[in-house]
């Protein structure tokens, strides 16, 4: 089942072409990395699908939906969940209350007035947090977390949605190298058990060719090459751009 | 003040000629206008200071060119005093900046703004000592004396003076900032300052020497309108709105869109004097509205970087009280409602306005501190409150017990119509719309006599029998008081509170899951306009009256200082900042007549010796100590 499908997708800063006629499709359960140069248009692509930015041309269906022209908040409540490049969370609460105000809003529970926000959903943060690792974190405050932790907690957030459209912008960027393979094979073991769809940007090559089932390379605004991660790394098309003349990859194989 | 012509006879010429006029005659007004505010922004633009004293500058201008021009007599006296007044109080402006305002760069802008409020009260007091209550009419200015014939009408030449004056000094402005090295580093610090640091400029004498040329133009502006209008001790509250509108509909920072905005809000005065006689200020109001509609940071103002208006993120974890806190605070009420068995009336009631303002406070803390709303002009609901609960009892003639509901519910629509406004903005834009909200609403109940009794306010706004003596009233206001800012605290630890805190903490991640920041805080806003109302409505029975000074400038700042000394990274320490603060101001006022001044100095201290604020100032305190018993082996 299709959970994201773009056509055509293409937006234009002031005469300039950043993102030009891009198309691709993402099936529930699959791993699709974005990735490619800096200033390829990652980003912008990006944050279309996520409704920050409006695209200038094209479609974008979520579940079948065409979500352009939606807030990020209404794609949220469509079922999707999000991650940013630079993790943000709640700093005055504790790691737990950060999931239950997420939780709380998933099930439109903000407006009530009254009853102790810090007691909803108490076991539901519970597993949340113990699924991604910090469940001894729980009664920390958000403030003083390390950033690794703070991106599984944000990885937490997303989750409490219960989504079915994952959308992550550098997930482990920022993180100590072990953390990050940890991080993504969690994404990826989560991912295929409740079968959700995962984007992701990333700029770590070993994240990316180790996770993803599909990959996309964007070079200047184009999609340049679209496919599992062994062709990708054999296209010459995308060594000559993203990759120079270096073997380093391939030699990594 | 021009007047319209009378209908009969004239013709239609007559009123064409009439609209020029006044037309030409707003045009003059813009002028001074125009040099306040963009003083203000200005010095914004670079130091990213909302100068509340900007108002007060003007006014000192203009008493100092009065004085001046009356003394250095003659034709080149009247200029020369204009000058120099101005230039003494840049040099004034100049010093405060480097005594007080240096100290507060990094500090959060509450405080700044608090800073130059405690100037403004100081300084309010000071001409009240120098020049004393009179309105003074200032000298005509020679050369200027006289009038044109303008298409049939006598039309004063020195207001077409003024009218070149505006644009001159807009193309002086543009070449000094463009023309000259000053110029380019404002520029480029208005861009960013951080950068202009990195590049070894030094900002403090950057920062100074703008902040003493903002102040001049402000000055020069008073001193220019002396010969046009009475100089009086008010002038710097008057002035001060009208500047912030200005500044909020062209657009913080920028000297153009702050001249077209003081064109439109001239020309609005001029002519809503004629369409609205009694609320001409409802039409700039509304213009203003729209502006922020279309274009939220102004005409041709930018989108403001995040704003680090909430006076920093709590650094103790918020709780509801455990066993222990519930049981002092109930302990707290009971002993309090002993007070009566060995108080005298005067304390009583003393005690009473305490009680008020506690809960007042705490309406605004729960804004600021959970919502990270810093208001400016909270007082518009306590006084829509008060309002509300004197206009049922004495229009609608209901009893005591339910006016005390409808002052709340005035509130409340009163906050849900501003506040829907208001929280489209954020940080400074925010904290001026609301002020600007508040002295419109202050406006509307000092202009619209019929119904609000205008300056004489409304009087015998009496409790219910049973609530009459001073006991029972008291008790009454003990007992609402402590229910409120009970569930003042239900609220902000309720989902509704926790998602008002989500999007304090990071607005970006708070909309991404879910959360709808404008009708959250819209509502929150409300909430807190319907408790601060509620004040309001026991305040207008405890005193039997109502006036206008109930939704101004002054008490919506009060209520900020008692955030403040209460402590912002506090859940409700509001209402303990109320206790300190209101106890001590009526004990100031009861001993000395100016307690502006006192106060104003007060708050200036306080502000300058604890710039994180008092609880901020605790808890560092507290953390050198753990860190000196951490060092010792």
């Amino acid at each position: 089942m299709k959970v994201l499908a773009v056509e055509n997708l293409g937006k234009t800063y002031s005469g300039f072409e950043a993102v030009k006629a891009v198309s691709f499709s993402l099936q529930a359960g699959e791993i699709l990395a974005l990735i490619g140069p800096n200033g390829a248009g990652k980003s912008t692509c990006f944050n279309m699908i996520n409704g920050q930015v409006t695209p200038s041309r094209g479609a974008i269906e979520i579940f079948g939906r065409n979500v352009v022209g939606l807030t990020p908040r209404a794609i949220w409540r469509l079922g999707v969940g999000r991650t940013f490049q630079v993790a943000a969370a709640f700093a005055s609460m504790s790691v737990a209350e950060n999931v239950q105000i997420a939780l709380l809003s998933h099930h439109r529970r903000q407006w009530r007035l009254a009853g102790w926000a810090a007691r909803f959903y108490v076991d539901e943060a519970a597993s949340l947090l113990s699924l991604v690792g910090m469940k001894e974190q729980a009664k920390r405050s958000c403030g003083e977390l390390a950033y690794g932790d703070l991106k599984r907690l944000e990885f937490a957030l997303a989750l409490a949605n219960e989504p079915r459209l994952l959308l992550m912008d550098e997930p482990t960027a920022g993180m100590a190298p072990k953390e990050r393979g940890a991080l993504m094979a969690l994404v990826a073991k989560i991912a295929r058990e409740r079968k959700i769809g995962v984007l992701f940007t990333e700029h770590d090559m070993d994240a990316v060719f180790a996770y993803a089932d599909r990959i996309l390379v964007l070079n200047r605004g184009a999609l340049i090459a679209e496919g599992p991660p062994a062709a990708v790394r054999a296209d010459p098309d995308v060594q000559a751009v993203y990759l120079g003349a270096g073997t380093l990859y391939g030699a990594a194989s | 003040m021009v007047y319209p012509p009378p209908l009969c006879g004239g013709g239609r010429y007559a009123i064409v000629t009439f609209f020029l006029v006044q037309f030409v005659t707003g045009l003059a007004s813009a002028s001074s206008l125009f040099l306040a505010a963009c003083g203000l922004s200005i010095i914004f633009g670079v130091t990213r200071v909302v100068n509340f004293a900007h108002g007060a500058f003007y006014m000192l201008g203009a008493y100092l060119a009065f004085t001046l021009a009356s003394r250095l007599a003659g034709d080149v006296g009247f200029w020369a005093g204009i000058i120099l007044a101005s230039l003494a109080v840049a040099a004034i402006g100049a010093l405060i900046e480097m005594a007080l305002l240096r100290r507060l760069y990094s500090a959060p802008e509450l405080l700044q703004l608090l800073a130059t409020f405690g100037v403004t009260l100081a300084v309010e007091d000071i001409a009240l000592l120098i020049w004393g209550p009179e309105d003074l009419l200032g000298p005509r200015a020679p050369g200027f004396k006289g009038a044109v014939n303008l298409l049939g009408q006598a039309f004063p030449t020195y207001d077409l003076l003024l009218i070149a004056l505006g644009p001159l000094v807009l193309a002086l402005l543009w070449l000094l900032f463009r023309r000259t090295r000053w110029g380019v580093l404002v520029r480029a610090a208005t861009l960013d300052r951080e950068m202009v640091a990195a590049l070894g400029v030094n900002q403090k004498w950057l920062f100074t020497s703008v902040f003493a040329l903002g102040v001049f133009l402000a000055a020069l502006g008073g001193a220019l309108e002396l010969p046009r209008e009475a100089v009086s001790h008010t002038l710097d509250l008057q002035i001060i709105t009208e500047v912030l509108v200005v500044v909020v509909i062209g657009g913080l920072g920028n000297v153009l869109g702050t001249f077209l905005a003081a064109i439109i809000v001239a020309e609005l005065n001029a002519f809503g004097i004629l369409i609205f006689p009694k609320i001409s200020i409802v039409l700039v109001f509304l213009v203003m509205a729209l502006v922020l509609i279309v274009r939220p940071w102004g005409l041709l103002g930018r989108a403001e970087a995040a704003a680090r208006m909430a006076g920093g993120a709590s650094l103790a974890r918020w709780r509801p009280f455990d066993k222990r806190g519930r049981l002092l605070a109930a302990l707290a009420v009971a002993a309090a409602a002993l007070f009566p068995f060995f108080a005298g009336d005067y304390a009583l009631s003393v005690a009473t306005e305490v009680l008020i303002f506690m809960l007042y406070a705490a309406s605004l803390h729960a804004l600021v501190g959970a919502g990270g709303l810093v208001s400016f002009g909270h007082a518009a609901y306590f006084g829509l409150g008060a309002y509300g609960a004197s206009l049922a009892l004495k229009q609608l003639g209901l009893p005591m017990e339910a006016a005390l509901v409808a002052g709340p519910v005035l509130g409340f629509a009163g906050a849900l119509l501003f506040g829907w406004f208001s929280v489209r903005l954020s940080g400074v834009y925010f904290a001026m719309l609301t002020l600007a909200f508040a002295q419109i609403a202050w406006s509307i109940a000092f202009q619209w006599s019929e119904v609000t009794g205008g300056d004489n306010g409304l009087i015998g706004v009496w409790p219910s029998a049973w609530a009459e003596s001073p006991a029972h009233f008291y008790w009454l206001a003990l007992a609402l008081a402590a229910l409120a800012i009970a569930l003042l605290r239900v609220i902000v630890f309720s989902p509704f509170g926790y998602a008002l805190r989500a999007l304090r903490d990071s607005e970006l991640r708070a909309e991404a899951i879910g959360l709808d920041r404008h009708r959250l805080q819209w509502i929150g806003f409300a909430v807190a306009g319907a408790f601060a109302a509620l004040a309001g409505a026991l305040f207008a029975f405890l005193k039997g009256s109502v006036f206008p000074d109930t939704l101004g400038i002054p008490l919506s700042i009060d209520g900020l200082v008692m955030v403040l000394l209460g402590g912002v990274g506090t859940v409700s320490g509001g209402a303990l900042g109320a206790l300190l603060y209101k106890t001590l101001s009526i004990w100031v006022i009861s001993e000395t007549d100016y307690s502006k001044l006192v106060l104003g100095l007060l708050i200036v201290a306080l502000v300058a010796l604890f710039p994180q604020g008092l609880l901020g100032a605790v808890q560092a305190w507290r953390g050198r100590d753990a860190r000196l018993q951490g060092a010792t082996p």
